[in-house]
């Protein structure tokens, strides 16, 4: 870890504004931001420790806890709410039996939501992993969740 | 010089080296070759419009069409509604919702022998007729695409088609014909008003800049658009990031920045790859960097993404975001035109409003004055979703009515309901009811009848949206995204969002009304940024017009328009059930059973969550709410 | 030097200095809770709010933050302004219903009951003001704690919400918070602070053996201010 987390922080040339994008790469890199990385930054660049922790449960972008191997994301932009979003949502939570910012304990899926993906146009929209999920209604989500390994 | 060649013409280190640059492409363009525009914009995406390019890159191949057709993959067309779309050049020829089926005989057909497919042509809902060019469909005749329109045009990660289109014409004009001062004042005249939101005149912003102390300036395009609903800025910059760069080294020389930020929403890949790609063609290009042109003025660009913050929206809150800190908005007593970034000056636009200023430069502030009304000059791109028939993004004239949007060019409320409210500029901004179609869209009288422009989001509601419930959503939105700092924001929303959510499950007492009203003047008059003082915009506008609900959910304990779940119910519609059992099928909580053969079935209010997966799916109109 | 009037009362003052600064030179009492004239103006409270105009415009700001101007119009306490802090109040006695600083602040304010709902009333303590961040971070120096989360589950906390590494026990939070949300104890030999989990070994004095100051606070200063060794084995009070 130590030597991918010195990259990250080379390509940014340790720079302290950076540190978003830095975080970012870890982020990219491990599926959420490890405690051992955030204090290698911290010891590295010479940020307090408590400096990137605030910023990293600042931004939603950023996980402490380890994501599932699939990341669902429900849209709940306003043209995806008026298209009741909210029951798709709530659809989701019961067949996985997760509320939204959590992860199933096999490990398989994380829930987040987020607000507006620029797909109003086939609203309701879920997003899972790169794959765009339009015009979806409660009734769809079992087939769409069974898709997914 | 071919223009699928992957080779990077060489670097330009003078005005005329673009200009013969541009000639030698524009050459290029005029074969006889037929272009094919295939959409690629995020909104594309779902429909599989990937798929669809890979589709024709091979049947081109397989039908040996390499010499006389080319494909040109775009970002967003506009009328997303009916992507995936595919426009044929010469010719303006408009198809939609292109299959994979569809390739071959587009080939053979079209671009082959000019005959016209009319099943994937464009029908007229008026008339019913069907439309072959794409300046006919009325979706894009009341528009005036200024901005946008080049989408069609270009491959967004090649610099070839935008300088071959007149790119960076007018950063060579602004570099060798003009002065910074010149520069500003063609932005002042012009009456260009910033396009985030705010609308402050962008070049009385400029100007601040550029005389404010300091050696070391910064300009920053705010590409965080963070207004659910809205995605006009990333239609343009992931289709046209050129355009937003080239405004951007405009901007820079004027103000005297040597440094710029492009600071990208995170949830926006496509918009972040294909700036990425933009800025590293014009590096390479000499169009950014050291010397761009030879004119001796630099400028070096860096990208970041947001982290996930709506407040990151916000100037200073942005900006603390660049610095490495949580995005934390602060006070604006001192201008960020005088003390941003690092404490230095800085410029921060929206991406729409850069990408206007090419504009203004190459056909002058008077061209540009043409347009618009008496207070709003140019066009706003708006992203029209919800309950319109035609989403999409659409570019308008300013003073331009919301019913000519709305009913000219979107097409109308979707499944014949009927129009209840538009919404725009976001959770800043306010629900209009119908009294409002004819106003004009316009900076002023927007924030005149109690919303505002925002950034580009036009949301459209009919009878079947709850007006308190969408209080509650714009509230619930901001309570999540409130960076928390002050008291009257990080307290106040919570508790209005608590009052909402009794009123909507019926918990709502006669004096809710009044502590919302109370509530939000605080939040107006004290709250430290924006996020928090307009907060109450879509509460006080719903009160303000649309009082009835709020009373319906508060006195009777019924939500009108069948949204508020605590207020409804589902039943059965007994003499329109076959009993077919799609309903029992769907519904997660085995609360619906069947009785009999071909009998009506049974729902069991007790074991009801409300969920409406009953009413989703019955396509024969037997599930009721009420 | 500007020339401003506050409350009817002209006073004349150095450019750069706040509207509150000015105001307490001349006995004018604003409230403030986020504010120390130790820190920088942080502007989170907005209890400090006042009603500036200036020619035709009128507005609220933070007078903590708002630098004065030439012919700048200030009122402390017009009705606008005392609607709005009262609201404020209301909004943290609800969030510390229980909290006797916030009861006291509410009460002077004329609030008697709350105007939420009593199932919504929360028993907090921490007002989120930050003081305790900014005191450790601008004249402590070390950072040991900061504001984590946003919104409304914004608090003060250690990295990881584990005992706060870089902490020196120094106390400096407890003693500059406002509410008395921060636990803090000397114990015999041992002082514990329990928001951020740490405990600390205190010195003891050679001469009147009494327990006077973690020793990790102490050595923090002497490497800082490059102290002798031995500088602190005699506490203050004994010197």
């Amino acid at each position: 870890m130590n030597e991918k987390v010195n990259a990250i922080i080379n390509k940014y040339n340790g720079d302290k504004g950076q540190l978003v994008s830095i975080l970012q790469d870890i982020q990219t890199e491990y599926y959420y931001l490890p405690k051992e990385a955030l204090i290698q930054v911290s010891e590295t660049i010479g940020i307090p420790a408590s400096r990137i922790y605030d910023v990293a449960t600042f931004f939603r972008a950023f996980s402490l806890e380890p994501r599932g191997k699939h990341l669902i994301n429900v849209c709940l932009g306003t043209a995806c709410h008026v298209r009741g979003a909210a029951r798709i949502l709530e659809e989701i939570e019961r067949n996985l039996a997760i509320k939204r910012a959590e992860t199933t304990k096999d490990r398989k899926f994380t829930l987040e939501t987020v607000n507006c993906m620029g797909c109003c146009a086939v609203g309701p929209a879920v997003k899972i992993d790169g794959e765009y999920f339009g015009h979806m209604s409660s009734d769809k989500v079992d087939n769409v969740l069974t898709k997914f390994e | 010089m071919s223009a699928n060649t992957n080779e990077m013409p060489n670097k330009l280190c003078s005005k005329q080296d673009l200009e013969a640059l541009q000639k030698e492409l524009i050459n290029g363009r005029k074969s006889d070759r037929v272009f094919i525009s295939v959409c690629n914009g995020t909104a594309c995406h779902p429909y599989g419009c990937a798929q669809l390019i890979e589709t024709f890159k091979q049947e081109i191949s397989q039908q040996d069409l390499g010499n006389k057709a080319e494909l040109r993959i775009t970002g967003c067309h506009g009328l997303c509604e009916k992507g995936p779309i595919v426009v044929i050049q010469p010719g303006d020829i408009f198809y939609q919702q292109v299959k994979l089926e569809d390739v071959p005989e587009i080939l053979r057909e079209t671009i082959s022998k000019g005959n016209i497919i009319d099943r994937l042509l464009h029908t007229d809902p008026t008339t019913g007729s069907k439309i072959v060019h794409r300046h006919e469909i009325p979706f894009y005749r009341k528009q005036k695409r200024n901005i946008l329109g080049n989408n069609v045009e270009i491959n967004p990660t090649r610099i070839e088609d935008y300088i071959a289109i007149g790119g960076y014409t007018a950063l060579a004009k602004a570099l060798f014909e003009m002065t910074p001062e010149q520069i500003i004042e063609q932005i002042k005249r012009s009456g260009l008003r910033g396009r985030g939101g705010a609308g402050f005149p962008t070049g009385t912003k400029w100007e601040s800049c550029r005389h404010a102390p300091g050696d070391i300036k910064y300009v920053i395009v705010n590409a965080d658009e963070g207004d659910p609903g809205a995605y006009a800025n990333e239609g343009l910059l992931s289709g046209n990031p050129h355009s937003v760069l080239e405004g951007l080294i405009i901007g820079a020389y004027a103000i005297g920045a040597n440094q710029g930020y492009v600071y990208v929403r995170n949830e926006y890949p496509l918009a972040l790859a294909n700036i990425t790609t933009a800025l590293n063609q014009a590096q390479q290009l000499g169009l950014l960097g050291e010397n761009i042109l030879g004119s001796r003025f630099d400028l070096n660009v860096s990208i970041t993404r947001g982290g996930g913050a709506f407040v990151c929206g916000e100037s200073t809150a942005l900006m603390a975001s660049l610095e490495g800190k949580v995005g934390e908005p602060r006070a604006k007593y001192v201008h960020t035109v005088e003390k941003g970034l690092w404490d230095r000056p800085s410029d921060l636009n929206n991406v729409e409003t850069w990408a206007n200023v090419p504009v203004i430069i190459n056909k002058g502030a008077d061209w540009y004055r043409t347009l618009g009304t008496d207070s709003s000059k140019g066009t706003k791109i708006f992203s029209l979703v919800g309950k319109i028939s035609n989403t999409g993004l659409v570019e308008v004239p300013m003073g331009i009515t919301l019913r000519e949007i709305i009913y000219d060019i979107g097409g109308g409320i979707r499944g014949g309901k009927k129009f209840k409210a538009v919404q725009t500029g976001g959770p800043s901004g306010g629900c209009l009811p119908e009294k409002f179609l004819d106003l004009p869209v316009d900076f002023d009288e927007l924030t005149k009848a109690g919303s505002m422009m925002g950034s580009g989001g036009m949301i459209v509601m009919d009878e079947t949206t709850c007006m308190v419930d969408i209080a509650k959503y714009f509230l619930t939105f901001l309570e999540e995204e409130s960076c928390g700092k002050c008291v009257p924001c990080r307290e106040g929303i919570k508790r209005m969002r608590q009052i909402l959510n009794d009123i909507t499950e019926g918990k709502g007492g006669e004096e809710d009304i009044d502590l919302l009203e109370q509530l939000s003047a605080t939040l107006v008059d004290s709250s430290l940024c924006a996020l928090g003082s307009t907060a109450p915009n879509p509460v006080i506008t719903t009160i303000r017009y649309f009082r009835d609900e709020y009373e319906a959910h508060i006195k009777e304990k019924r939500c009108p328009a069948g949204v508020c779940k605590a207020l409804i119910s589902y039943y059965i519609i007994k003499e329109k059930c076959p009993g077919c059992g799609l309903c029992v099928k769907a519904c997660p909580q085995d609360a619906i059973t069947f009785i009999g053969k071909k009998k009506p079935v049974a729902l069991d209010e007790s074991k009801c969550i409300k969920c409406g997966a009953c009413y989703d799916v019955c396509k024969l109109g037997a599930v009721g709410r009420k | 030097m500007v020339t401003l009037t506050i409350n009817g009362r002209e006073v004349k003052a150095e450019k750069g200095q706040t509207i509150l600064q000015v105001a307490r030179e001349i006995g004018i009492d604003i409230p403030t809770l986020c504010h120390n004239e130790a820190l920088e103006p942080y502007g989170a409270c907005r209890l400090c709010i006042v009603e500036v105009s200036k020619g035709k415009r009128t507005e609220i700001v933070t007078s903590c933050l708002y630098p004065v101007e030439e012919g700048l119009e200030v009122k402390t306490d017009s009705p606008r302004v005392i609607s709005n802090r009262k609201m404020i109040l209301e909004l943290l006695l609800a969030r510390c219903s229980k909290n006797k600083v916030i009861q006291r602040l509410a009460s002077q304010m004329g609030i008697e009951q709350p105007s939420f709902k009593s199932e919504y009333l929360e028993d907090n303590d921490c007002i989120v003001c930050g003081l305790c961040v900014r005191a450790c971070e601008q004249v402590v120096g070390v950072s040991a704690i900061s504001l984590v989360n946003r919104g409304i589950t914004k608090e003060p906390a250690s990295p990881f919400l584990e005992p706060a590494a870089d902490c020196i026990g120094c106390g400096s939070c407890y003693y500059i918070c406002p509410t008395g949300a921060i636990k803090m104890e000397d114990r015999k030999d041992t002082r514990i602070i329990y928001n951020w989990k740490v405990e600390f070994k205190l010195k003891k004095c050679k001469v009147c053996g009494n327990y006077w100051a973690p020793e990790k606070q102490l050595d923090y200063i002497k490497k800082k201010w490059n102290l002798p060794e031995d500088f602190f084995d005699i506490c203050p009070t004994c010197k």
